[in-house]
């Protein structure tokens, strides 16, 4: 058993110490990606399965570049090609996966909870790589170490989640990651994606942005789901992004400094403007290689591998 | 003809306010005497000594599941595991596969449990054909063949109209109206109950007022026509705070509540990382709701306790949160979960408590009294309080395994059941 226990499940439930662990894994692994050749045989003979019941291009290749890298097989199963199109259960899908010989199953689903439900059906490790709108702990570990990396720490400093709370899973993730290293955090965003009692997480809640803002260390844009606007939760794109939108005016209200963070694909010009996502404070595009890094630290480690000092 | 002696057994009756050390005298299906000490050696003889008996309890709302839906459950799987829950009688819920909607089917689920010879069933019909919560089903005949109220269960009547029509026409056979309180357009792809766990979990959350809309509107359409409302399986502080007013202001208003929402909360379903034996409509919501239900009881505004049995498929249930099919196995834990975690916990005294097993159902559907007094038919469940027991699923009569009571310590069971005067159930045997 590796010191993370059996699964990644969330970061609700993660020690501080576990995902020090985790970050610090993940820095050397950034030099494996940074090196001409970027292969070790860390996880030669481990096999790791991505089970993805919802489209994600980053996060699965992400994973997949991440197992490579570190020398496992890899293999990706979509919900196209797999037998649930066929009505199969989730249980029964995922112990035919366990039984080709799966070390590592990581998965996305639409339902929240779906990984804990794996990972009590199943012996093999369970990475939740998104689960409906409850966590994305990848997600929230390479926001975490991006942030680490570009401020030093996060202890008193000011960060801002702007957009759908909600439904956002990347939030979540992210509000436990900033609170367990000592942020201040701000939700805002329209109420009608707030969720209920969102300040039982300790966190302040508002749906100004410009006071939001003020004096921010970090902005994390989240997307918006435009078919939110359907359902009535908002009245129009030009609406949300007058009100909701980080363009250049309001990234003048934070830090100079303050980083710019979008776990994407972006709404360019809906949740962030193309001046604020392309400014030399935007880390968006950092944030895609650290999610690498932290994927082969948490496959690596979850393998068994040792903390190798 | 059958005589059967119970000796030296606890005699609760809430509603003769009696609570004394007595032996009772069963005779031809009727209590013949009550008196501190009977002597009749042609009588078979129950030692009731340490255990209290009490007037027949009821189960006011269960889903027996036939026809259609037999995997799940039956009427002779049901009407057993009724009486080894201390059941004498339940009342089932019409939404099966076809809807009870017609006279046939209303004869056939009670011929079925007379076969069976367990508890007595007693039919709901549906408010509408088919529960599409359109057209009105033939009541008057419907009550004529045995129906004892009517019910769209599992599903509101959306159409407000159509609600005032049914509470009209139906007062004139004196049929209560069981309303579903669900406003569906707050409550469509939720999962659970909408607060600070459904936020941390990331389920869709229903909120009280789903409810509450519906029993607002269901009492003011009560009050229009005069008619008789009763609102299944309360779940908040303010449906209850509406039904009392109601109550105060003279509206023929009943209410029940399942025994989940007495003792459970939506903690519960975070504690158990999205088990879906937690997963209940209406759903398990706050504390502050569990408690004036609990005190919605005490007071006598909510009538009865019931199960909302809801058996189901280990295919039902064994997959993600959002997909699993709502619903507890309740019958053969709610009266130890009653005895176990009000009763022992000072929630609720036990009078309160067999009040609203027994005589508080028996009101709601106009069913036969449930009281010991001499004369009274004879059904009557006798209970262990001391009895310390596991809960274990696989030990049920019912089909449904599905609990969120699983290894469980209850102290307190029932332990023998009689059905108008013959004992339909007994602990020693089963062992």
């Amino acid at each position: 058993m590796s010191l993370l226990g059996k699964d990644v499940l969330g970061l609700e439930q993660m020690s501080r110490e576990q995902i020090s662990l985790i970050i610090e894994e993940a820095k050397k692994m950034k030099l494996i990606i940074k090196q001409p050749v970027k292969k070790t045989n860390q996880l030669r003979g481990k096999v790791v399965v991505n089970l993805f019941y919802e489209p994600s291009t980053r996060t699965r290749s992400s994973f997949e570049l991440a197992g490579k890298y570190l020398g496992a097989d890899v293999i990706n199963i979509t919900t196209s090609t797999s037998s649930v199109v066929k009505g199969e259960t989730l249980r029964d899908t995922a112990r035919t996966v366990q039984q080709l010989g799966t070390d590592i199953l990581v998965m996305r689903h639409g339902a929240s909870g779906a990984p804990y439900f794996l990972a009590q059906h199943l012996t093999c490790s369970v990475i939740n790589a998104g689960d409906g709108m409850h966590e994305h702990p990848t997600q929230g570990l390479l926001d975490l170490y991006t942030m680490l990396d570009k401020l030093g720490t996060l202890e008193g400093k000011k960060c801002v989640i702007l957009g759908d709370i909600a439904h956002s899973r990347v939030a979540r993730s992210n509000i436990y990651a900033m609170k367990k290293f000592g942020a201040e955090v701000t939700l805002c965003g329209p109420k009608t994606l707030m969720p209920i009692e969102a300040k039982a997480w300790g966190v302040k809640v508002t749906h100004d942005t410009d006071a939001a803002l003020e004096n921010a260390d970090v902005i994390n844009v989240l997307r918006l789901q435009l078919e939110r606007q359907k359902v009535g939760l908002f009245p129009s794109v030009r609406e949300y992004h007058s009100f909701w939108g980080l363009d250049s005016r309001r990234l003048l209200l934070a830090k100079p400094n303050a980083l710019v963070m979008h776990p994407g694909p972006m709404n360019r010009g809906v949740e962030i403007s193309t001046s604020v996502a392309d400014s030399t404070q935007s880390t968006i595009e950092e944030q895609v290689t650290n999610g690498v890094a932290v994927r082969m630290a948490l496959l690596f480690l979850l393998a068994g591998g040792e903390n190798h000092e | 003809m059958n005589k059967i002696l119970l000796k030296g057994g606890r005699v609760i009756d809430p509603a003769l306010n009696m609570d004394c050390i007595a032996d009772v005298l069963i005779e031809n299906g009727k209590i013949a005497e009550i008196a501190l000490k009977i002597e009749d050696q042609s009588a078979e003889l129950i030692d009731c000594r340490g255990k209290v008996i009490a007037p027949g309890f009821i189960d006011a709302h269960v889903h027996l599941r036939e026809p259609g839906l037999e995997y799940k459950e039956d009427i002779e799987s049901g009407a057993k595991a009724a009486v080894a829950g201390g059941f004498t009688a339940v009342c089932c819920m019409p939404n099966t596969k076809p809807i009870c909607d017609n006279r046939s089917l209303v004869e056939f689920i009670q011929r079925r449990a007379e076969q069976v010879g367990a508890a007595k069933v007693y039919p709901l019909a549906s408010i509408t054909k088919g529960e599409k919560g359109e057209e009105l089903t033939e009541m008057g005949e419907l009550k004529a063949c045995g129906a004892v109220g009517v019910s769209d269960d599992g599903k509101p009547v959306i159409n407000g109209e159509v609600m005032r029509n049914a509470l009209e026409y139906s007062s004139m056979f004196n049929l209560p109206v069981a309303s579903h309180l669900e406003d569906p357009y707050l409550s469509e792809g939720r999962v659970m109950h909408h607060g600070a766990v459904s936020t941390r979990l990331g389920l869709k959350g229903i909120p009280s007022a789903a409810e509450e809309i519906m029993a607002y509107r269901d009492l003011q359409l009560a009050k229009l026509v005069n008619g008789k409302i009763h609102l299944c399986h309360l779940s908040t502080a303010n449906s209850v705070r509406l039904l009392q007013q109601a109550q105060q202001e003279g509206i023929q208003a009943t209410g029940e509540v399942t025994i989940h929402h007495l003792i459970l909360t939506d903690e519960i379903v975070e504690q158990r990382n999205y088990d879906t034996n937690t997963k209940i409509n209406p759903p398990l919501r706050s504390e502050t709701d569990r408690k004036a239900l609990v005190q919605g009881v005490r007071n006598g505004v909510i009538s009865a306790i019931v199960t909302d049995h809801a058996p189901h498929h280990l295919d039902d249930k064994r997959m993600e949160f959002d997909y699993a099919a709502f619903g507890i196995s309740g019958l053969e834990t709610a009266v130890a979960l009653v005895l176990d975690r009000l009763v022992g916990r000072g929630e609720l005294t036990l009078h309160e408590a067999i009040r609203a097993l027994s005589q508080g159902p028996a009101s709601i559907y106009a069913l036969p009294s449930r009281t010991l007094a001499k004369g009274a038919v004879a059904n009557i469940t006798i209970l262990d309080l001391e009895e310390e027991r596991i809960v274990d699923p696989k030990s049920f009569r019912s089909k449904g395994k599905n609990t969120p009571y699983a290894g469980w310590t209850l102290k307190g069971w029932p332990i023998c059941t009689l059905v108008e005067g013959q004992v339909r159930y007994r602990r020693e045997e089963q062992i």
